[in-house]
Order: structure tokens, then C-alpha cells, then sequence
């Protein structure tokens, strides 16, 4: 594409026009399915507490108050989404912008357009099926597959990541290239957080540009250690009910079977905070008011989010995110 | 020498990989969505001149090389090293075979090249884009041959080997892409 002067937009008219058409599907389909559109707010004063997300910070004056609030941009709206479904609310939908810090690529915007989606009563395999629905309607994509990440090692790398040490993940990474990351390792402060490094490093170089070429995968039942919100298996709890979807070189959606013990949730914040200390990064205060929300209730669930600006890429066939958002990072 | 983080690395800076200076020719960002982030980059190693993609874990820090372009004219060669030098300080600067590579080929006297040095080492030579050589043999073309098609080989006064026209004889001076390798036209008189 050529290099625009600085005024002009990043995206083309048609990719704009592209974008009215899908955003008219989906809400189209959620309609269909008796799927509320809700819309929450973009700023909170909490965030999430995952080590690698972090999100932007504002700060709010308030003209009848001389105390000044620190405030975060949302990284998703999961949590105002599921403080609506504790209060009561039917399955919903959102399309919303979302924020995050120190993400600028091919595939990541600091702003960027996320599809959000909660459904009652569904189990994982329900939502994938839902998920796979929308890619029918937005892509034309038939069919796909559907594959465990443990599956996917044993496939690709020939390791089994049930039993796996860190030291064979050590030698692994080094044979594929990779020894200068793990020799920097050496956290013997927490190796579960070493062998989630390596196993997302070798995901992420070396199994994802295998997958999904010509029809979607999904990947199913990540490690317990990155579960994130995402209930445990009830037959085998080293694995997450969280399922993760690739099409063409993308990662279009991110979906869990809701967790719904508060006191579960406590605790995962409270781990990734010491994670977040470990690794140098400021602890994050834990969102009271979701927490409380959750002790109220929250419904059986399953919910995904979906990266529209992705699924937009892949519909117009851009190389760059730059070429489906009206102004891009590089146009601010 | 200073250490450069993965947000500092851009097309053109250089970095130490496996003791080798490189030149930092492309960089991606990689992330999964709820994981540790990486960068994917293309690296050319100067010495051996080899491109390779290298992963590092988004945040990291390697050393920078200390390795600077510089522009000297050519002087001669004492069979051993090739001499440059700066024509505003008129410092000398002796580069090796090594260094040189394929550019030996391309020098002529008085031209300025581009020498890349580290920690003071001319470890490439770059010849200009353009050289001027004289064609020391080649065979008799067919007259009348103008459209250049096909061409035969000329061996020219560094030994190199380019193909030229039918029409060029021996004892023409002509220039050279140093790029390609390919002849570009007959040197204006």
C-alpha cells in the first residue's frame, strides 16, 4: 500500500463499507437469537490483573470534588458485562472499543474494535459452535476443527505437555533456536510461570503458523496455569475450559466457560499480582465491585471475545490492521 | 556500548548476535492474546552476511555494535590490503581481502566506496553503484548489431566478467551496475 500523507485515513471507503455490512450481520444474528445488546463503560477504576496485559490510565476531575480519580481504560468489557449478567441480564452482546497498552503491530492496535458475547446456560462446546456461526455468517467459512493444545504439542513437537519439566521445555526451546530467551529465564522463583513462557513461546512460533491455513481451529483446554476466568475441567483439572480460535494466520477469539467461584477468582487475582511483582511489573488493585458481583451470582455462562478488526482483516484480505480502522496508530 | 531494548530495535540499528555485528532489518511484534509478547526479527549478520529471524522476548535488551559507515576514496592495492583513504582528513584506513569480498572487483582508483567499520575494522567494502571500467578482451562482435541481444562475455581490467553487447570491442571503457553485476552502458567520453 502506499505511504498516505498524514491527514488521510488508513482504511479505504470499500473496507469501511465492508465493516457496515459484518457489523450488520452480527447484530442481525444476535437479534435473531434473542441476544441483548448492552453497552458499558470504557473507563473503570480497576483493571485486570493478568501479567501480560496492561492497560492505558487516565485521570478524571471532578468538578464537585477536589479529589482527583485514577481511572483505566477497559481491556476488554468483560467485567462490566458480567456484572449484568449477575444483576440478572439475559445472554448479551457488545461491540466495544477496547484499549492495552505496549501492543502496536501487524495484528495489534492500542485501540481496537472487540465483539464481545455472553451466553446462558451454554457449555464450551456450545459457544465454539455459536463462534463458528458468526465466521459462517461474516466470512463464508464452513466447517472447521477442533483440537486440544495438549493434542497440538504432542502433534507438531512431539512433547507432552502433562508431565513435562521445565528442563525439557529448557532443551526444547533450545533446540528449535530459542536458547537465548530460556538461558535468561532462570526464575526459580516460579517455574510455572517459565514453563507457560516457553510453551507460549513455542505456540506462538513454531505451532501457529501451522494451523488454521484453509479453515479455522479451534484450540481447546489450555493449561490450568492459563486458564485466566475459564472454569477447570471437571474430569481432568490440570486443563482450563478455554478455547482460543485460528483462521489465516490469526487469532480471532479468546472464549472461557465462565468461572463463577468468587473465591476461586480471589485467589487467581491475587497469584497474578505476585507474578506481576516477580517480574518486576506494578500490582494491580483487585475490581471490589466485580468480585462483589460474583458473590451475588453469576449464572451459568459461557462467553467469548473476537478481535472485529481481525475478522475484518481476514474478510478484506489486509496485511495490516492499519488497513481496516478509519485511522490507524501510525495516523493519530 | 549501549544495550538496546526490543522497542529500540528498528531497520538500521546495529546489535551483537553470537559475537558478530548485525544490522536489524525488520521488526514484528508477536503476541498471544493473553500471553507473554515477542519480537520476530530479521537480522543480517555482517560479517558472514547471512539474514536470520531471531526471536526475542518482547522487553529484552542485547548489546549494540559499535559499526559506522563510512565514505573513503580508494587508493591502491600492495597485494595484501587495500588502501583507503579520507579525503577530508587524509587519514588511511587498510582494509583485507576478507573485508573486501566480491567488491574487489569493482575498485577503481579514486572512487569513493563505502566502508563499514567495527570498533575501528573496515569489515565490509561497499564499491559505488556505478563503476567505469575498460574491457581488457573480448571477442569481435557482428557489426551491425545494435539491439544488444544476447550479448558475449568481456573480461575487463579488474578481471571481472560482465556481458556486454555485440557491439563493445576491447580497449572500451564501460560502465558497470555493481549491484547486478551487469553492464549499463558505454562511459561518456
Amino acid at each position: 500500500m502506499q505511504q498516505q500523507a498524514n491527514w488521510q485515513p488508513s482504511a479505504t471507503i470499500q473496507n469501511v463499507v465492508l465493516k457496515n455490512t459484518i457489523l450488520a450481520k452480527i447484530r442481525g444474528y444476535f437479534e435473531s437469537e434473542g441476544v441483548l445488546e448492552v453497552d458499558t463503560p470504557v473507563l473503570s477504576k480497576s483493571t485486570v490483573t493478568d501479567l501480560h496485559l496492561d492497560a492505558l490510565e487516565t485521570i478524571h476531575t471532578n468538578p464537585l470534588s477536589v479529589k482527583r480519580t485514577h481511572l483505566f481504560l477497559q481491556t476488554s468489557p468483560e467485567y462490566y458485562m458480567k456484572r449484568l449478567l449477575c444483576a440478572g441480564f439475559p445472554s448479551i452482546f457488545q461491540i466495544a472499543k477496547c484499549f492495552r497498552d505496549d501492543e502496536v503491530g501487524r495484528y495489534h492496535s492500542p485501540e481496537f474494535l472487540m465483539l464481545e458475547w455472553y451466553r446462558l446456560d451454554f457449555c464450551m462446546q456450545e459457544l465454539i459452535d455459536d463462534v463458528m456461526e458468526v465466521l459462517r455468517l461474516t466470512l463464508n467459512v464452513e466447517g472447521y476443527q477442533q483440537i486440544t493444545y495438549a493434542s497440538l504439542f504432542e502433534k507438531h513437537l512431539n512433547i507432552d505437555i502433562t508431565g513435562v519439566s521445565c528442563l525439557e521445555l529448557q532443551a526444547a526451546c533450545s533446540k528449535y533456536g530459542f536458547e537465548d530467551i530460556v538461558s535468561k529465564l532462570n526464575n526459580s522463583q516460579n517455574q510455572s510461570s517459565d514453563i507457560d513462557l516457553m510453551l507460549q513461546l513455542l505456540f506462538c512460533e513454531l505451532i501457529e503458523p501451522l494451523i488454521g491455513k484453509d479453515s479455522p481451529v479451534v484450540v481447546t483446554h489450555f493449561p490450568a496455569s492459563q486458564a485466566s476466568l475459564a472454569a477447570l475441567n471437571v474430569d481432568n483439572p490440570i486443563f482450563a475450559e478455554r478455547f482460543e480460535v485460528y483462521y489465516r494466520g490469526v487469532e480471532l477469539a479468546n472464549g472461557f466457560e465462565e468461572l463463577g467461584d468468587h473465591d476461586e477468582l480471589r485467589e487467581r487475582f491475587n497469584s497474578d499480582n505476585k507474578l506481576r511483582e516477580i517480574n518486576s511489573k506494578k500490582q494491580k488493585p483487585l475490581d471490589e465491585k466485580f468480585l462483589q458481583a460474583m458473590e451475588a451470582g453469576l449464572p451459568s455462562c459461557s462467553g467469548v471475545a473476537l478481535g472485529l478488526d481481525r475478522l475484518l482483516m481476514i474478510a478484506a484480505n489486509s496485511e495490516h490492521i492499519r488497513e481496516v480502522q478509519s485511522f490507524s496508530f501510525d495516523a493519530w | 556500548m549501549a544495550n538496546f531494548s526490543t522497542n529500540e530495535f528498528k531497520a538500521g540499528l546495529k546489535i551483537m548476535l553470537d559475537g558478530e555485528p548485525c544490522n536489524i532489518l525488520e521488526n514484528e511484534y508477536v503476541k498471544p492474546g493473553k500471553g507473554q509478547a515477542f519480537n520476530r526479527v530479521r537480522i543480517r549478520k555482517l560479517i558472514s552476511n547471512k539474514v536470520l529471524e531471531k526471536t526475542f522476548r518482547s522487553g529484552e535488551s542485547v548489546e549494540g555494535a559499535d559499526v559506522l559507515d563510512v565514505e573513503l576514496s580508494y587508493l591502491y592495492s600492495d597485494g595484501e590490503f587495500w588502501h583507503f583513504m579520507n579525503n577530508e582528513t587524509f587519514e588511511q584506513i587498510a582494509a583485507d581481502e576478507k573485508a573486501l569480498g566480491d567488491s574487489i572487483k569493482w575498485l577503481v582508483e579514486n572512487d569513493d566506496c563505502t566502508i563499514t567499520l567495527w570498533n575501528g575494522t573496515p569489515i565490509s567494502v561497499t564499491p559505488p553503484n556505478f563503476v567505469e571500467l575498460e574491457i581488457t578482451e573480448t571477442d569481435p562482435g557482428l557489426k551491425g548489431d545494435t539491439a544488444g541481444t544476447g550479448g558475449k562475455p568481456a573480461t575487463l581490467s579488474t578481471g571481472a566478467v560482465v556481458r556486454v553487447p555485440l557491439f563493445v570491442q576491447t580497449g572500451e571503457v564501460i560502465k558497470v551496475d555493481t549491484r547486478s553485476g551487469e553492464y549499463a552502458s558505454r562511459a561518456q567520453k
